[in-house]
């Protein structure tokens, strides 16, 4: 028996294979992962998210004490509602978690990190707080759905109010605007129960996602989310599960933190250098002096992997490059490309033919730089 | 509710038996088996003539969630192969025990084959192992 989001029931009615998931009972599949996959990139399909550790920071200072804890730069969230992908370092470079954090207002931003890293997040995140005065917020009254494909956007608005969906349609990615639930959830076919007692912020709709099609997540009261998630089955979006949020990630190139991001490895060789921002060079972000080393002499990169021969690619297995050895550290068969797929620590500059080791056979395979599969689209030669 | 058909006989393992003519057996995964590993994406089914050994593995069945070995329960050679799965892996969800077969083998002189569950016993162990 683990912990349960508010969709918990939802799930159940839709017959959803349930598996644990970092202590929460979540749904693994409705069926078919592989159609629910083909549903995201095709059409719209919607995952259960609440999981996810929410948290506000609120304080004057929280700008500044975000700029000290982030790779990434807040400073560049100039518009209220911005939102931004970045690490939290340790003084090492090593990864203690990825995340987005939303600009809210000059003075509260809401951080989305993940399930299984909630408390180590939360200690780390108070420890560092405390020197700016920034209060460490932890909202598990809120569930989120990620409402992911072409089509989703357009699904997704058929549940706001015309103001809200002119809004929420408008929103530029990694752009979120923030509703109190009583207005945006008006409509004459919707009504959410007890929503007039919500505040400013309590419904989130953010164009993110973590799939590599287009989309919204959105956040709102677990008392509200069996009512979203109903409204949005009724707008025509399927329910997806864990398996498919995972190939649909791993196609996209996207990495997950447990496999291809861990504290023994820092960013740059986990392919996600380009969410540190080294600029400007006076902001001394935790981890910042150890990266500047690393990045005078990189050694290991996070590549791509399509296996040529017939198999499937996972976690662990040996590779071999003509510049020496590596390791898979996510890998799946994809169904977009109907071939198996990897994300691979390689040595850096190592390119063109590998080998993958797979029960003590070698089979061959081509080194490529992700995402395989963006918008619908194969992106590496095939 | 998973279809166990009556004329087969099971393992604890999730494999089913049927038995041919001649000291051969036809053996694959069973239904409990498919919808529990998910949607079969990669199937390797040995050549024919390899040897195998009572409780050695004959198979590997990929879903895209994980990998999964497939056990013989005889010692005996391998007559047949199932190649129609490496292009088409999903006909062990769709049809685990006709078109989804993985392969025939043919008992050594010595061998016996081994006490296996039938329908009823297998749904009982299936039944428990849910609990």
């Amino acid at each position: 028996m683990g912990l349960k989001t508010s969709l918990y029931d939802s799930h159940l009615r839709e017959a959803a294979k349930i598996v644990d998931f970092g202590g929460w009972d979540m749904p693994l599949h409705y069926g078919s992962q592989i159609d629910e996959h083909h549903a995201v990139r095709g059409d719209a399909a919607m995952f259960d998210v609440s999981h996810m550790a929410q948290i506000d920071l609120r304080g004057e200072r929280t700008a500044p004490f975000l700029r000290r804890l982030l790779a990434n730069d807040v400073a560049k969230l100039r518009e209220p509602g911005k939102g931004l992908y970045s690490c939290m370092l340790r003084d090492d470079g090593g990864v203690v978690d990825d995340l987005i954090v939303y600009a809210m207002t000059p003075t509260w931003f809401r951080m989305v990190a993940n399930a299984g890293t909630r408390a180590k997040d939360l200690a780390w995140l108070r420890a560092a707080a405390a020197p700016f005065e920034v209060d460490v917020i932890e909202r598990p009254d809120l569930a989120m759905i990620a409402v992911q494909g072409p089509k989703a956007r357009a699904k997704a608005a058929t549940l706001f109010t015309p103001d809200a969906a002119a809004r929420v349609c408008a929103l530029g990615a990694f752009a979120s605007a923030a509703f109190a639930l009583a207005p945006v959830f008006a409509t004459a076919e919707f009504r959410l129960p007890d929503a007039a007692a919500s505040a400013s912020g309590d419904c989130l709709v953010a164009r993110t996602g973590y799939t590599g099609e287009d989309g919204f997540e959105i956040s709102v009261p677990g008392f509200a989310g069996p009512a979203v998630w109903a409204a949005l089955r009724g707008a025509g979006v399927l329910p997806a599960g864990l398996g498919a949020r995972d190939t649909l990630r791993l196609e996209a190139g996207l990495s997950l933190y447990g496999n291809d991001l861990d504290e023994e490895h820092d960013p740059l060789a986990s392919g996600v250098a380009w969410t540190v921002a080294f600029e400007p060079s006076d902001r001394d972000f935790i981890g910042r002096r150890s990266l500047e080393a690393l990045r005078a002499a990189p050694s290991l990169r996070l590549r791509g992997l399509v296996l040529e021969d017939r198999g499937v690619l996972r976690s662990h297995q040996p590779v071999e490059t003509a510049s020496g050895p590596g390791a898979i550290t996510s890998g799946t068969f994809s169904p977009t490309m109907n071939r198996a797929i990897a994300l691979a620590r390689l040595p850096a500059g190592s390119d063109g033919a590998a080998q993958v080791e797979i029960r003590g056979r070698k089979l061959a395979a081509r080194i490529v730089d992700p995402p395989f599969v963006r918008h619908g689209k194969i992106l590496v030669p095939m | 509710m998973s279809d166990i058909p009556s004329e087969l006989q099971y393992t604890k393992s999730h494999e089913w038996i049927r038995m041919l003519p001649e000291q051969k057996i036809e053996m694959g995964i069973t239904d409990h088996a498919q919808a529990a590993l998910g949607d079969l994406v990669y199937v390797e089914v040995p050549e024919i003539g390899k040897q195998l050994a009572a409780g050695g593995v004959c198979a590997v069945v990929e879903s895209v969630k994980a990998a999964s070995d497939v056990y013989s329960p005889v010692a005996g050679t391998v007559v047949a192969s199932n190649t129609a799965l490496a292009e088409r892996p999903e006909l062990l969800n769709e049809s685990p025990y006709t078109a989804g077969w993985l392969v025939r083998i043919e008992l050594d002189a010595a061998a016996s084959v081994p006490v296996l569950l039938d329908a009823d016993a297998y749904a009982r162990y299936v039944a428990a192992s849910a609990d």
